[in-house]
């Protein structure tokens, strides 16, 4: 199959979408193509390539095909393959929790600050635990911001406070208290082995032994961050890919004058 | 040399005597102080190792056991020399000794320079030979199996587990890699004392032990003696021990390592005078190894925007080049740090990079430059990204580059896999080797987009440099010149660990080091 250019396999299956049982799409609707790629420990060869299409079955692909592989060091194969995903997956039940709010410029939260809360409010952000990356907190806040969003410091209404990276959890809190913080925004960016989990964690266990959790809005955000875990962990909001200082800044308005914070 | 870019030399020139105006005024503070991390290398120096039964490392037990009796100013080898005079024992033994509590060393029986000079020379001497021998090993390697072309291939591994990171090495090794970085668990720069021991447990990096650098040092002369090429070793000199993992580094054949001048003051918030202090020291003892030093200016353009600050890395590159030349550092050393990090949506993006790197590669000729790829806007579309890294790559070979960080298409997701480094490295060798000499053959327009970009980041960053020669290295960064990133004199992380030197303070190594080379 990996041989010619040109599919000839006969395409005998029900090519109508049904979002009930909506499958991978490659140029025909329910062909159910998957592209993939992994390496497998063992030695290159006839064996391995085996190997690679019995794991694809596993995978619940039909036609696995391998259609390159290279050795990346003796004992390890790694596989460029294709095959059809016979799984299906009911789209129209899906229910996922989002950030409700509706993402306002700089200048419309700016006026909505002044004409619902009638005061500058206060961000505190930063990086905590181990974490040394501030790409994420410096993305939300810097002045300049991040892809055209200008960050949370340019706002006239927002006084923002960014700590920095390895800022130990209770000195962010103890910071958040010194300057009447309105909100607490927490960046993560390593992850590996879910450190990011257990500092989020002991932040809020933090916030809730100090009886601060209600009366400050906290935030986490990060490239592996959902809203769905921010919430699960007892955040308020979680703020992940391609969101921006706007969406930080609007959730964080609209969530102070629903709950009265003046 | 004639610049194909056009640039002006006596511009250049000019920009060089502000720098070391500039580093002349660092200096000039740095000689006056010593720091915990500086005395603890000369424990280390004096062959003291191993660790106290709590774990603490004896350099720290002997250092703080000083510093507890106020006199952290004279400096740890007038009290080791005073205690080898009085016990007879060797420095070793002499910080067991102060780890059971059985001795107190800041007992002092003579200031005699002289006699407290030739009690220290014989333990001097056999370390500073210690180094001089892994020194010749990595020449007589160059010299029998030598090295892969320039750009180095370099690459990273990361598993947190020096054994599994010993087989991402060999593999990488084995993919045509010239350079293993072992990227340092996350936190450690901000430990005041070095982890003992082989480790397997790190966040997005191993520690950096000496034990570990042993057994890496190990697996890549295994693999380079097999591949018939020397794969070079780096690890970080920064952070709050700085120049103890110099000479660790030193003791176990380092040949790489990333020591930034300024990168602990502002990326991690380590106090500015001591970062200074502890990079004099840490630079003699690379210089004197032979190691390559990698500078961090590429962090600059994580946080500021790559476009605007351009002028910024290369005055930090100056600056920087100028405070290696003060530590006894030769340009081939000198892995001054750049970066292709401008928003890869900028029109005519590619042409600045180019212009700046050809930039940076005629104002330091010489130096082993480090070339760093594409983080900030690579967002987990890896085909995109594989493409970024191509565009990097391609600069790379223009412009001569010394090392080049391979850029992973995966960056931003995760420490990579075994595969990401294939696929990067082989993204590398397919462009370095199909358009090896074509740095050779092109010229850049006159009045055209890359040389009036090259002179406008000249022209700015000799407007940034005299700025800096006014207000003074200190106070520029104060105000937030780097990075847009803003420290305190007072402030950070480890002040509490500096000191002016005392009367008897001595460290014969400076004088050894810088001049012996």
């Amino acid at each position: 199959m990996s041989e010619g250019l040109y599919s000839m396999e006969a395409k005998d299956f029900d090519k109508t979408l049904d979002l009930t049982k909506i499958k991978p799409y490659g140029d025909t609707m329910n062909d159910g193509k998957v592209q993939m790629s992994f390496t497998l420990p063992v030695p290159c060869g006839a064996e391995a390539v085996e190997a690679a299409k019995l794991m694809m079955k596993k995978m619940g692909l039909e036609n696995p095909s391998v259609v390159f592989y290279q050795e990346l060091t003796p004992g390890f194969t790694f596989f460029n393959c294709y095959g059809s995903c016979s799984h299906t997956v009911d789209y129209s039940t899906i229910y996922v929790p989002k950030v409700e709010s509706n993402t306002m410029d700089m200048y419309e939260t700016d006026e909505y600050i002044k004409e619902n809360i009638g005061r500058k409010i206060v961000i505190v952000g930063a990086s905590t635990g181990t974490d040394a990356h501030t790409v994420g907190i410096d993305a939300i806040m810097n002045m300049k911001g991040y892809a055209g969003h200008y960050g949370l410091e340019r706002y006239e209404m927002i006084d923002a406070y960014n700590l920095g990276s390895q800022v130990p959890n209770e000195e962010f809190i103890a910071k958040g208290i010194e300057l009447h913080a309105d909100a607490l925004l927490v960046s993560q960016t390593v992850t590996q082995k879910d450190v990011h989990i257990k500092n989020l964690t002991n932040l809020v266990e933090l916030m809730e032994a100090e009886g601060l959790r209600d009366k400050m809005i906290l935030c986490c955000g990060g490239a592996r961050i959902t809203h769905e875990l921010a919430k699960e962990l007892g955040y308020d909001a979680g703020f992940g890919m391609n969101t921006y200082a706007d969406d930080v800044a609007s959730f964080i308005v609209e969530e102070m004058v629903m709950r009265g914070m003046k | 040399m004639e610049s194909k870019l056009g640039l002006d030399f006596e511009k250049v020139a000019h920009a060089r005597k502000l720098a070391k105006n500039i580093a002349d005024g660092v200096q000039e503070f740095v000689d006056q102080y010593t720091t915990v991390a500086v005395e603890r290398t000369l424990c280390r120096l004096m062959g003291i190792d191993g660790v106290d039964e709590n774990q603490v490392p004896l350099p720290n037990v002997v250092v703080d056991f000083i510093k507890d009796k106020g006199v952290l100013n004279e400096g740890v080898l007038f009290f080791i020399a005073n205690a080898m005079i009085q016990t007879k024992m060797q420095p070793q033994q002499i910080a067991e000794a102060v780890a059971k509590g059985s001795l107190d060393i800041t007992q002092v029986v003579t200031t005699d320079p002289k006699v407290i000079a030739d009690t220290l020379q014989p333990v001097v001497d056999a370390n500073v030979n210690r180094i001089r021998a892994r020194r010749s090993r990595r020449e007589h390697y160059l010299e029998t199996i030598g090295e892969g072309p320039k750009p180095y291939l370099y690459i990273i591994v990361a598993t947190g587990n020096i054994y599994e990171d010993v087989v991402q090495a060999q593999a990488g090794a084995r993919q045509g890699a010239d350079i293993i970085a072992v990227i340092r668990t996350t936190g450690q720069s901000l430990l005041d004392y070095v982890p003992y021991g082989a480790t397997t447990e790190g966040f997005g990096g191993t520690f950096a032990t000496q034990e570990n650098f042993r057994i890496m040092r190990k697996a890549l002369d295994e693999v380079g003696e097999e591949l018939g090429r020397y794969i070079r070793l780096c690890n970080y000199c920064s952070g709050l021990c700085m120049p103890e993992i110099a000479i660790m580094g030193a003791f176990e054949g380092l040949d790489v390592m990333l020591n930034d001048a300024l990168y602990g003051i502002l990326f991690r918030d380590i106090n500015m005078q001591r970062t200074l202090v502890d990079q004099y020291m840490s630079r003699i003892i690379n210089g004197f190894a032979g190691v390559i030093i990698n500078t961090g200016e590429d962090n600059y353009l994580t946080t500021a925007d790559a476009v605007e600050a351009a002028h910024t890395v290369l005055a930090s590159d100056l600056i920087n080049e100028q405070l290696a030349f003060s530590a006894g550092l030769r340009e081939e050393q000198m892995g001054l740090g750049h970066a292709f990090e401008m928003d890869p949506m900028l029109e005519n993006g590619f042409l600045y990079e180019l212009a700046q790197a050809q930039m940076t590669r005629e104002i330091f000729p010489k130096a082993t430059l480090k070339y760093m790829p594409p983080t900030k806007f690579m967002t987990g579309n890896i085909f995109r990204g594989h493409l970024q890294d191509a565009l990097f790559n391609i600069i790379g070979i223009w412009t001569h580059q010394g090392l080049q960080l391979l850029g992973m298409p995966t960056e931003a997701i995760h420490t990579p896999f075994m595969s990401d480094r294939y696929l990067s490295i082989e993204n590398a060798k397919y462009i370095f080797n199909n358009m090896r000499s074509i740095g050779d053959e092109m010229e850049f327009k006159k009045d055209g987009i890359c040389r009036k970009r090259a002179k406008l980041v000249l022209d700015n960053t000799i407007l940034l440099l005299e700025e800096i020669v006014n207000e003074g290295l200190f106070s520029a960064l104060e105000k937030g010149i780097f990075g847009d990133v803003k420290r305190p004199k007072n402030g950070g992380k480890g002040l509490a660990g500096v000191t002016a030197k005392g009367n008897n303070y001595l460290n014969p190594f400076i004088e050894i080091m810088k001049g012996k080379r």
